[in-house]
């Protein structure tokens, strides 16, 4: 009964100067833009998407140096920084006196740590710089649904950026209160970090928040002409579930952001109980509070937020594999129905990380009931990618050996995670070093790999070179030992016991229990549990020292690489099929797709690759289906 | 370069961009409220005494009542650009911006009734309770030298303050208390407990959007609607989508006053 | 203003709205439709009054109970028919029926969390 009746695309001719007005945005793209048109204020999807890229990427080279700086103060507690410690003491004074990391220091580098690495780095670069640049592409859109709110986006996203970089510079430093800001201690820390911290957040959850709308309303609008559901390459739906988990979960932590500021500002008592009590004295407070409100609403968001890090880089190891093996991803289907259960599931599992506040056993149940049942899907994902590889004739360059890197890494994360998600089993590992190397397996090794594949794998899209293949692959291996040296030990460590957020990486801890000697006691930390600090110190610097090649290889590429084509990976995707870099608009002529993502080596054919929009021999252009569903 | 579907809906989809947006938006907005909202449900739940009848009924009735004709006139005004009458779109988005600043000027007014309302705890383990009338030219309650007047009453016990409904006429007179008599001196603002913390936060929150949904409002009124010319169309979604958003404010409220008022 | 009633006569429909069937659109029928809506807003809010100042007999978990239905019927009408919900499209209802769905998940799951505490230990 719907019926609409159409043409595509829907304008009619008299409809003309219309089009003139949708122009207005980009008028002034078509008389040659300034510099700030073009790289500060551009609505083009293209330099937005690199613009988030390299904000993130600077973002995680600075949580990479807080995390260098903790390390150093947990294997050898007291000492000065070595090299950067005066400077320390210079830029933030007192609580870097002699260039040694004080507790508060070493806590506020910790909760900063966190915040960059996810907020302001993985998020931006793997969801808003990935999605950005490249999901217009392969859609067969001309720009994202709303230029001016992508533009919006990235600017609230830099702003929340420098008020947390901001923070670090305040008397008293950056946020304490870890990257989870749990209450109520992050409302008694009587510096002004927090505030920063709850602001700089606000405004990285609308830029995401912005960034989730257009993303789905792209995808939703913009897919070209016979780009239907099922031909959508897997990371645009990779992308698309991200965007609406970043849409939904994304505002409960705004409102329990807002709920924290009021405990701070205005001294109300949200997240504060009765008779709380702070250094020895009873809060002047109303009380009434309650300190898991907080927990709850913080994990609804940072439960769906681990999917938020893992979905996109999924994403991107899928189009490399397929690109890579020359032959379809084995179970596009399941793929997707995989992602789009997970985007469900990760909802309702929050509370696996509040096994240990005291919840009964009926809820405790249910949580881990749904945790491992959130486990089947990604377990398909990662078999479909593996199968994959069955039979394959694979090219081994440096973006495919990223992306085959993640796949075990991303495995030993996720399968590191089963005893955390059932309750009695976490009880011991809870808030240990166990916990850590777990998540970071997922998000280090596994997302960052997966990033760096993108980066290798869409680097010649964006400039028209290649990075240096050699220095790639030094780049490849050195992260690869290095990344596994520096996590590996911790579930060692965290088997054994060690708590993280402890300054000096237990050494107090372990000999007040060892002091009260007696069979009874158990907890103390052995030497070579304690000594594996400074082996991960040494690892993690090697690590830093292997991003070295991968740093003067991105900017030296960009005018020194080798030059290629507009397909230098024979890829099928749309991003290839038009000229690179691509124009203002994406496509020089009308884009029809005829075919499904990944028709590689299809038998008859003179190539070992389809491209999406090459049409079968004999076929009419398809339109968009005309009838209402 | 042209985005597709600014105007026209998708044909499979049948929606236009800019409505995809924002109803997106607004789910996002349901799960801020949400979040909000369980807040409320588990303070309440988890409060030993949860005050009722604070905040003025009659009141909260005209704020429903105000938001209620704004969101009608909005349709209206989406209404008149359909079929064409641009005359009657600007009256009607006009009543809608000056509701909207009725609205907040009685939520101002209120804001202020409690702001001006204190609760002394007396040393004699009385509660004084009631709007401010004035303090003495001396008053200081470090020093503890002066008197302050409220409008309102003493009572024994805390939980009569709580429970005001439950109480028939409630007598109020004028009552001096010395500053030397004072306990503690407290207005009803957020850190009174949490009633009124949620209360100032929901509804200030709720008066954000009404104060952004007016200067969007506004723009399209005054100077984004010179786009009628040129595309009136477009101009249409625009009002449309404007219109939603401002009908989910509207939506909020019809939850937060029985939530806050009525119960 | 003649040239826009042209167009949604030819079938070209403007939008998803309510007249997205190709009927001409006439003024009249929403300041109708405007006064329906209205009418029971105003009639809801006294009802929700009504249930409110019930004599002390009535509990205020029933009365809290019963105004939350009289305002989701509220709601009900008013994104019906002033967001005109009533006629959208299925992608539209989807995403709402996801977003309710989740809402409802961290309300109820987040109030049982915290009610259901161990018998017997501090905490």
């Amino acid at each position: 009964m719907d019926a609409i009746v159409h043409q595509f695309p829907p304008y009619r001719k008299d409809e003309a100067h219309h089009s003139q007005d949708a122009h207005d945005d980009h008028g002034h793209e078509h008389h040659d833009p300034g510099f700030w048109a073009k790289y500060i204020f551009s609505t083009d999807h293209k330099t937005i998407g690199i613009q988030y890229g390299f904000t993130a990427l600077c973002f995680m080279l600075f949580g990479f140096f807080l995390m260098l700086m903790m390390r150093w103060q947990i294997a050898h507690p007291g000492t000065p920084v070595p090299v950067i410690g005066p400077l320390l003491e210079k830029v933030l004074g007192q609580v870097a006196a002699k260039g040694v990391i004080s507790p508060e220091l070493y806590n506020s580098f910790g909760a900063m740590h966190g915040t960059i690495m996810v907020f302001l780095g993985i998020v931006p670069l793997a969801f808003a710089a990935f999605g950005n640049y490249v999901v217009p592409l392969m859609i067969g859109a001309v720009d994202m649904a709303f230029p001016r709110v992508n533009m919006a986006s990235y600017q609230a996203y830099f702003l929340g950026g420098l008020v947390m970089f901001i923070s670090f510079f305040i008397p008293g430093g950056a946020a304490q209160a870890g990257w989870t800001s749990y209450s109520p201690l992050a409302t008694t820390i009587p510096t002004h970090g927090q505030l920063f911290w709850i602001i700089g957040m606000v405004l990285l959850i609308s830029s995401s928040l912005l960034g989730a709308v257009n993303f789905i309303a792209t995808i939703i609008q913009l897919r070209a002409p016979g780009m239907t559901w099922m031909r959508l390459p897997f990371f645009v739906w990779a992308q698309f579930v991200t965007a609406f988990l970043l849409l939904l979960a994304f505002p409960p932590l705004e409102a329990a952001a807002v709920m924290q500021l009021m405990d701070n500002v205005a001294h109300t008592s949200f997240f504060l109980p009765t008779g709380l009590a702070v250094g020895g004295q009873l809060a002047n407070i109303s009380g009434g509070g309650s300190p898991l409100l907080w927990q709850h609403l913080f994990w609804f968001l940072g439960h769906p937020e681990v999917y938020v890090l893992i979905l996109p880089a999924m994403g991107i190891v899928c189009e490399i594999l397929a690109n890579n093996t020359r032959k379809p991803i084995w179970g596009y289907k399941s793929l997707v129905y995989s992602v789009l259960t997970i985007g469900f599931l990760s909802f309702i599992v929050w509370a696996h990380h509040m096994y240990l506040t005291g919840m009964g056993t009926k809820i405790s149940t249910f949580f881990q009931a749904t945790t491992m049942i959130i486990s089947i899907p990604s377990v398909i994902i990662l078999t479909c990618l593996f199968i994959s590889l069955w039979g394959g004739s694979i090219r081994f360059n440096t973006p495919m050996l990223f992306a085959l890197a993640f796949l075990p890494m991303f495995g030993i994360g996720g399968l590191t995670g089963l005893p955390l998600g059932f309750n009695v089993s976490d009880v011991h590992l809870h808030d240990t070093y166990y916990v850590i190397a777990h998540f970071h397996y997922v998000v280090a090794p596994g997302t960052i790999f997966g990033l760096f594949a993108g980066i290798y794998y869409w680097f010649p899209k964006m400039t028209g070179r290649k990075m240096n293949e050699f220095w790639g692959r030094v780049h490849f291996w050195c992260s690869l030992i290095f990344m596994n040296l520096v996590f590996m030990p911790m579930f060692a460590q965290g088997m054994a016991g060690m708590l993280r957020r402890m300054s000096d990486g237990g050494a107090n801890y372990s000999a007040a229990v060892n002091a009260r000697a007696g069979a009874d006691v158990i907890g103390g930390l052995s030497d070579d549990i304690m000594s594996l600090h400074v082996w991960i110190l040494w690892a993690a610097i090697a690590l830093g020292i292997a991003q070295i090649p991968f740093i003067v290889n991105l900017f030296w590429s960009i005018k020194h690489g080798e030059k290629v084509g507009d397909n230098p990976w024979n890829s099928t995707t749309l991003e290839w099929q038009t000229p690179t870099p691509p124009p203002h608009g994406n496509f020089t002529h009308e884009i029809t797709v005829y075919r499904g993502p990944y028709e590689y080596s299809v038998p008859g054919h003179a190539t070992d690759f389809t491209p999406q929009n090459e049409p079968p021999i004999g076929s009419h252009a398809p339109q968009i289906s005309t009838t209402v569903h | 370069m042209e985005i597709p579907y600014t105007v026209q809906p998708r044909p499979d989809t049948g929606i236009y961009n800019a409505k995809v947006g924002i109803w997106l938006f607004l789910a996002s907005e349901v799960m801020l409220f949400g979040g909000l909202f369980s807040g409320y449900v588990l303070l309440r739940v988890g409060a030993d005494q949860w005050p009722h009848g604070w905040l003025d009924v009659r009141f909260g009735t005209l704020n429903t009542i105000i938001l209620a004709l704004s969101a009608i006139t909005t349709l209206l005004a989406w209404a008149a650009c359909k079929v064409g009458h641009f005359g009657k779109f600007k009256f009607f988005h006009a009543c809608t911006l000056l509701l909207a600043l009725s609205f907040l000027s009685v939520k101002m007014y209120e804001y202020h009734d409690k702001w001006i309302h204190y609760e002394i705890k007396l040393a004699d383990g009385t509660f004084a309770d009631g709007h401010l009338v004035e303090k003495s030219a001396d008053f200081d309650l470090a020093q503890k030298t002066g008197t302050v007047t409220l409008h309102g009453r003493i009572v024994k016990d805390e939980t009569l303050l709580y429970d005001l409904r439950s109480q028939k006429n409630i007598e109020l007179k004028e009552v001096t208390v010395n500053a030397s008599d004072i306990v503690k001196m407290e207005n009803y603002g957020p850190w009174h407990n949490t009633f009124l913390a949620i209360y100032f936060t929901l509804t200030g929150l709720h008066a954000l959007h009404i104060l952004g949904g007016s200067i969007v409002i506004g723009y399209l009124w005054g100077p984004g609607s010179k786009m009628w010319k040129k595309d009136p169309e477009r101009f249409t979604n625009r009002i449309e989508v404007s219109g939603l958003f401002w009908h989910f404010v509207d939506l909020v409220w019809i939850f937060l006053f029985p939530v806050l008022y009525l119960t | 203003m003649s040239e826009l009633k042209a167009t949604t006569q030819t079938g070209a429909p403007m939008t998803g709205g309510p007249d997205s069937h190709g009927h001409p659109v006439d003024l009249n029928n929403y300041i109708r439709t405007c006064a329906y809506v209205f009418a029971s807003v105003l009639c809801a809010t006294a009802l929700m009054i009504w249930i409110s100042f019930l004599p002390e007999h009535y509990t205020w978990a029933l009365k809290v109970g019963l105004i939350l239905v009289v305002a989701c019927g509220n709601a009900f009408v008013v994104a019906g028919f002033l967001m005109h919900l009533i006629s959208e499209k299925k992608m539209i209802y989807t995403l709402l029926a996801f977003t309710v769905f989740f809402f409802a998940g961290l309300m109820g799951l987040t109030l049982y969390a915290l009610q259901d505490f161990p018998t017997g230990t501090t905490h």
